[in-house]
């Protein structure tokens, strides 16, 4: 795989496409869920969106991706099928875990899991790096409040001990809950851990795709070569409030990926008509599938006990 | 031939698993140096430190990693030494390991099977003394298994490693090292078994109770039906509830807390189940709600001991 993007335009065409349908994903959740067509405790991810398609679209195949409470982008920029998503959140049998999950415990397969737990999913992607085959690598993608917990540094401990081929995924957003990052830590910078570990480290701006896409590869490369896991912190905005119903804070426009993405893709001579009927096409794409899902049926009380366990005793 | 000890039992299982199955393997604190009570006696050497690997005092990211290898397709074993250690690991194992599957909708199975032991009797104190298995057995999605001898450790571990689910054995300290055998070993370790049968009184009972159990019963005129019940979780109550609806009393051994819940929860069983059978209340033996006392006369005292089982045996038949 290459450490560089070889064709830019095409890659600023494909990463408009991925993360305009990452972004019409999230502003159809929030409005289902203001309407209430969806329920639950949705983080949603816009702002995130550079970081899921920089890092997750310079993957293999054969790469698996953890995150967070905050992993629709992730799971959407992995491959798993938008419909069947939005039918996890609608509770349907027909979800990508048949309603039994939701919107914090997704699993699928490429996307292995998201986790309700801060932090909770750093050792498993250690784990998973040591069971995969050959150089491939599995990324975890965590936010900053996770770096206070000890299972982080638990973690980057035993992945540097046994050089797990794990890309560490920061989104810095600065706020962990509902306080910022210096009620939390004096530590202000992330990057900080890996250079502590001796871990190949970037810190990049997160809301920026060809800088994180570039500074991926890199990082992918070294990890690949067998020199031990590495952290990537990628600064970003969180444009949402923490989660969705939360009034304590409204949107932040500043710092918008997809809005400085297409400003580039403007300046560089892109039609804003394409851009606009892009997203225009996604959202209405998405809102096809979310009726969809809603039409389908909910699982059945009944015999949902026989999910418990893979082998019934 | 000398007959194994319940450690060396539950050794020689991993290490025939571990021939046969390239998936196992084993993470824990010095299990490369064959662990701290022996249970890895050995494997190093012939399995290497990679599949018998060393790991640091990091038990809630070990479980993690242990998570996380089963996703990918291995069988790992983690010794988590003292179960009073589960506090650190809890995260992963009750928060993760136990609820994949389901909110997976059954797509990801979780085969994982963590060793730990547990149980007072050896003057270690308050933190290496403790059964959590009101812990253990309440978070949906955990197997839990309390052997109580040397063929039935072999065969915990045994099933655990074969099955799909994460499995919690939970080994008596103070049987480590033991050599005794019951009547009926070799039956399933995922049932309760009778152990010994009678018409007067139903004992049920886990680990080292068991035989207590059994020398109790010895010296008493009254006729009591033993039962092992090794499956802690989900907590296979079926057998007891059948033995009361025949004799109609119930006498629940356990080394827990009064306020844990497998005594409580077979009292419960059979109070839902063969009311109308029963001819005296249900009686627990449990240790009392207190931390494990480091004295030895306080901790021998806190201990389900012989002579109370006597005592209670004699009064439910005879009083």
């Amino acid at each position: 795989l290459p450490v560089a993007i070889s064709d830019l335009p095409a890659f600023l065409v494909d990463a408009h496409a991925a993360m305009a349908r990452i972004r019409a994903f999230e502003e159809l959740a929030a409005d289902a869920h203001a309407d209430g067509r969806l329920p639950g405790l949705l983080h949603l991810s816009i702002g995130g969106e550079a970081v899921a398609h920089g890092v997750i679209g310079g993957l293999r195949p054969d790469d698996r991706v953890y995150t967070s409470h905050r992993g629709h982008g992730h799971f959407l920029a992995a491959g798993a099928d938008p419909y069947r998503m939005l039918a996890e959140l609608a509770g349907r049998d027909s979800g990508l875990c048949r309603g039994r999950g939701g919107s914090m415990h997704l699993m699928s397969d490429r996307a292995v899991m998201a986790t309700g737990v801060v932090g909770g999913t750093l050792p498993i992607a250690v784990g998973h790096a040591l069971a995969l085959e050959g150089d491939a690598v599995a990324v975890t993608f965590f936010g900053d409040g996770a770096v206070q917990t000890g299972v982080f540094h638990e973690s980057l401990n035993l992945a540097a001990l046994w050089s797990a081929r794990v890309l560490f995924v920061c989104e810095n957003n600065g706020w962990a809950e509902f306080s910022g990052r210096d009620e939390h830590t004096r530590i202000a910078d992330v990057a900080a851990y890996g250079h502590f570990h001796g871990l190949p480290t970037a810190a990049v701006d997160g809301g920026e795709v060809v800088s994180v896409r570039e500074a991926a590869l890199q990082l992918l490369a070294r990890v690949r070569a067998g020199e031990g896991p590495a952290l990537l912190e990628c600064h970003v905005m969180r444009i949402r409030p923490h989660y969705e119903g939360d009034l304590r804070r409204g949107d932040r426009a500043e710092g918008d990926p997809l809005a400085r993405l297409e400003a580039r893709m403007l300046t560089d001579g892109f039609s804003p008509d394409d851009l606009a009927r892009r997203r225009a096409d996604a959202r209405a794409e998405l809102d096809d599938a979310c009726a969809r899902a809603l039409r389908d049926p909910s699982p059945d009380p009944v015999t949902d006990a026989e999910l418990v366990f893979a082998s019934a005793l | 031939m000398t007959a194994p000890t319940f450690v060396e039992a539950a050794r020689d299982a991993l290490e025939h698993h571990l021939a046969i199955d390239d998936r196992v393997m084993v993470l824990g604190e010095d299990v490369a140096t064959g662990g701290p009570f022996g249970l890895t006696k050995g494997l190093s050497q012939r399995f290497g430190t990679e599949r018998i690997r060393n790991t640091p005092i990091s038990e809630g990211a070990v479980m993690g990693v242990a998570v996380g290898l089963a996703l990918g397709g291995r069988r790992p074993f983690v010794d988590l030494m003292f179960n009073d250690f589960v506090t650190l690991a809890s995260d992963q194992l009750f928060n993760h390991a136990a609820k994949l599957h389901y909110t997976s909708g059954g797509r990801r199975p979780v085969p994982l099977t963590v060793w730990t032991i547990g149980g007072a009797g050896t003057r270690w104190g308050a933190q290496h003394s403790q059964r959590l298995d009101g812990w253990l057995t309440q978070v949906p999605g955990l197997k839990v298994l309390a052997p109580s001898s040397p063929v039935a450790a072999a065969g915990a571990v045994r099933v655990a490693l074969d099955d799909p689910d994460p499995v919690v054995v939970l080994a008596d300290r103070t049987l480590l090292y033991s050599r005794s055998c019951l009547p009926r070993d070799g039956a399933s370790p995922w049932r309760s078994r009778i152990v010994q049968a009678g018409t007067d009184l139903t004992l049920a009972a886990s680990g080292r109770l068991v035989h207590l159990a059994l020398d109790a019963a010895a010296t008493t005129g009254a006729s009591v039906e033993i039962i092992d019940v090794q499956r802690l979780a989900p907590l296979d109550c079926d057998l007891v509830v059948e033995s009361v609806s025949r004799t109609g009393r119930l006498l629940v051994l356990h080394d827990e807390a009064w306020c844990g819940a497998t005594a409580a929860t077979l009292v419960a069983a059979v109070s839902e189940r063969a009311f109308w059978a029963l001819d005296a209340p249900p009686r627990r033996l449990t240790s009392p709600a207190t931390p494990i006392p480091a004295a030895a006369v306080l901790e021998d005292a806190y201990m389900v001991g012989g002579d109370a089982i006597l005592a209670a045996i004699n009064e439910m038949v005879n009083g």
